[in-house]
């Protein structure tokens, strides 16, 4: 790559050899071809801790290869696997199964996140070191769609997964507060008449699980914080030095709660939206860190489960191929975020959690996991044109700044000009 | 007019509007009220009732307007239908307008599901709400409004002055939804009477009071409307026992007594007689609970007229 911008505005030559950065420098010479890169900008491959590839089970909304498709095609070259999927990615079998279709797609990493409990019952530890120890080595569990709610258990989980360095990602969701609910608690559902997802049946799971995190001495993390009360309380939880970190979705970064007006579930999700307010705690906690990363929370779902009235809609969006756009609009060009923050927020410090080392910077030396993009560079969101097998987008027909060009995965140009090459890691 | 060619919401309505209706109504109250009940505006149309939670006295009011208007009518219940094996809303929708339906009444137990119907492009006919969820019952905020007018025609084109309460499950409630929404247009103070577990949260955007006390409030009011209380309200802990709703919340016989001389009572139907109201306030001279059931006719013959755009109402009864 010549003369390529990167997030820190320094112009560089950058060379690619066997997989990996062979060389960074203000003039390289070399044999290989090259690719001019004036006017984009070179960072490292983007990391979703967060995605639905619903493989095994639910293979007509996506499938692991669909879905690796729609991560290149949004410049992730790692992404990480939730575990409700079905069966259930509860035991060492099923996460190794996930693992080898993500190999065998060859596109991006797909690491397997791990159930907490046996079939996200919510009752019984599942064997979270067997599947750590297994050949996906599993480090994040997580019943995200449900909430560990029992906090003995959350207790427990919290304390097995030390042995190995193990996260608890928790979906922060008071089941029993939140029975039947449809969208955020407040003015707009008292007018509509969905039944309300209060802010607190969230915050105070975050509140609970922070205490008792820090009380174990182990890692939590916070799954989709979409609320200002949540921020507040993980910024408190950072001031004392606890090691909680936190995400947030693209869609809760941008659309607001009033989206429901027109009963169109295309705007139902888990946890919904929320107010204008929320919106801007979590713009604001996402650029001063205490929100560390941005996750997709991706959810495929197939066209008939939002085709209809509201409450017999599923609940989720998709993402992989906007988010990176969206976080460019709202946070880089409205001027709250610079490029290495960005950089930090959708790479770097999710693969630190993840704890995934081929992902997160550009150094000689490690594996060439790279993304250009245009920062520039606007475009439409059309739902029709999306790799993922499902269409359920939020943002379709909205205009974002911003366009990933070009994915790298371990040195194989796998998307070259926004378009997949078809070629594969070896 | 009902510009958008639906009513799903009392806001399809401006005020004007929602007197239109009002006026049609009693218009054709008048015009029925001889010998001849029958009227042969909507004569050849077709309209579905779409049922898909159980609701005879709706079904059969909205049945009884559109036959009186001689429109052909459907029957849909979910009930023993291809719902119950799973069909969806949009494709029993687009079913019954392929068999020539025009106009949609549908009675949902989801918030929006009228609001889906006729803004998701599933179908083209007009779509009347006969109560969504928790959301609103259009139809029945509009026989309450006709039937307050008939009692206080002082107030016949303003509602201004008249303070109505509300009284009961607010948050569960569609009527008391689409009655906030109604009686306030019209000029009316409307107050949401209720024990605080069933005021939703986020009522300080609507244009209403709120009371916890009905003692305090029940001497200022001209027209009292008691809600219906579901059993499983109780079981899930929105108030302690039904003895001590029924005495905080309850319309007995002393509170009646403390009504203003002209005030009436009012009740959406079914009843819980000895919940929220007892059988001697049902019954007593006050209530106007039975010129509900036939006012609800009119409003809903008025409605339809309206949305069908029929023949021009006949100044006099004819032979059809």
């Amino acid at each position: 790559m010549k003369e390529v911008r990167l997030a820190d505005s320094e112009v560089v030559d950058v060379e690619i050899r066997g997989g990996i950065i062979s060389a960074i420098s203000t003039k390289i010479t070399s044999d290989l071809p090259t690719l001019d890169g004036r006017g984009v900008l070179l960072l490292p491959g983007l990391v979703d801790l967060h995605t639905h590839l619903r493989e095994p089970g639910k293979e007509s909304s996506e499938t692991v290869l669909s879905g690796s498709q729609a991560a290149v095609k949004g410049g992730y070259t790692a992404v990480s696997a939730m575990a409700n999927t079905s069966p259930v990615a509860d035991t060492a079998g099923v996460v190794e199964q996930v693992a080898r279709l993500g190999a065998k797609a060859g596109l991006c990493d797909v690491f397997p996140i791990g159930a907490v409990t046996v079939g996200l019952l919510g009752e019984q530890l599942a064997e979270l070191s067997a599947m750590a120890d297994s050949a996906a080595g599993v480090r994040i569990f997580s019943d995200d769609g449900r909430c560990v709610s029992d906090p003995l258990l959350m207790r427990r989980a919290l304390e097995y997964v030390k042995s190995f360095n193990g996260v608890i990602a928790q979906h922060a969701q008071d089941p029993i507060l939140t029975a039947g609910a449809q969208m955020n608690e407040g003015a707009v559902s008292s007018r509509l008449g969905l039944q309300g997802w209060p802010a607190i049946a969230e915050e105070s799971i975050i509140a609970r699980d922070i205490l008792l995190a820090n009380y174990v001495q182990s890692r939590l993390h916070i799954c989709h914080l979409t609320t200002k009360g949540g921020v507040e309380i993980v910024r408190w939880a950072k001031s004392q030095g606890m090691a909680v970190t936190a995400e947030v979705t693209p869609h809760h970064l941008l659309l607001t709660e009033d989206l429901a007006e027109r009963y169109d579930p295309i705007y139902k999700v888990n946890p919904p939206l929320r107010t204008h307010e929320d919106v801007e705690a979590l713009r604001a906690g996402l650029a001063d860190g205490t929100i560390d990363i941005v996750a997709t929370d991706h959810a495929p779902h197939p066209a008939e489960d939002k085709d209809c009235e509201w409450n017999a809609a599923a609940f989720g969006m998709t993402g992989l191929e906007t988010a990176f756009s969206v976080v460019n609009t709202v946070m880089v060009q409205s001027g709250k975020m610079d490029w290495q923050t960005l950089v930090e927020r959708m790479s770097a410090k999710p693969a630190e959690i993840g704890g995934y080392k081929d992902h997160g910077r550009i150094a000689v030396g490690s594996l060439a996991n790279l993304i250009l993009v245009d920062p520039t560079k606007q475009w439409k969101v059309d739902r029709s044109k999306m790799l993922s097998r499902s269409s359920n987008t939020p943002f379709h027909d909205l205009t974002f700044t911003g366009e990933v060009l070009h994915t790298f995965y371990r040195g194989v140009h796998v998307m070259r000009d926004g378009q997949l090459t078809g070629l594969k890691h070896e | 007019m009902i510009t958008s060619g639906h009513l799903l919401s009392i806001n399809d309505l401006t005020r004007d509007g929602a007197f239109e209706v009002l006026d049609t109504a009693r218009e054709l109250s008048r015009i029925t009220d001889g010998a001849i009940k029958k009227l042969p505006t909507l004569r050849g149309r077709t309209v579905v009732n779409l049922f898909f939670e159980d609701s005879t006295r709706t079904r059969l009011s909205f049945e009884a307007a559109a036959k009186r208007l001689s429109a052909d009518v459907i029957n849909f219940s979910a009930k023993g239908s291809s719902v119950s094996k799973g069909e969806s809303l949009k494709d029993t929708a687009q079913t019954l307008e392929a068999m020539g339906a025009e106009l949609v009444i549908v009675r949902h137990g989801s918030s929006g599901a009228a609001a889906r119907l006729a803004q998701s492009g599933w179908i083209r006919s007009h779509v009347v709400n006969a109560g969504d969820g928790m959301h609103e019952h259009p139809t029945q905020a509009l026989l309450d409004a006709y039937t307050i007018r008939e009692h206080f025609p002082e107030h016949d084109r303003d509602f201004s002055g008249l303070r109505i309460g509300v009284v009961g499950d607010i948050l569960h409630s569609r009527v008391a939804r689409s009655n906030a929404l109604l009686l306030t247009s019209l000029g009316a103070q409307v107050v949401l009477i209720a024990p605080p577990t069933l005021i939703p949260i986020g009522v300080s955007s609507w244009p209403v009071e709120i009371s916890y006390d009905l003692d305090a409030e029940i001497e200022l009011l001209d027209a009292i409307m008691m809600l219906r209380v579901q059993s499983e309200r109780m079981s899930d802990a929105f108030f302690p026992s039904e003895r001590e709703y029924a005495r905080d919340y309850g319309l007995g016989a002393e509170r009646v007594k403390a009504l203003k001389e002209r005030a009436i009572i009012m009740h959406p139907g079914p009843m819980n007689r000895g919940l929220e109201i007892s059988a001697s306030s049902a019954d007593s001279e006050r209530s106007v609970i039975l010129e509900q059931v036939s006012n609800g006719v009119l409003v809903r013959m008025a409605v339809l007229y309206l949305l069908m755009g029929g023949t021009a109402i006949p100044t006099e009864g004819v032979l059809v």
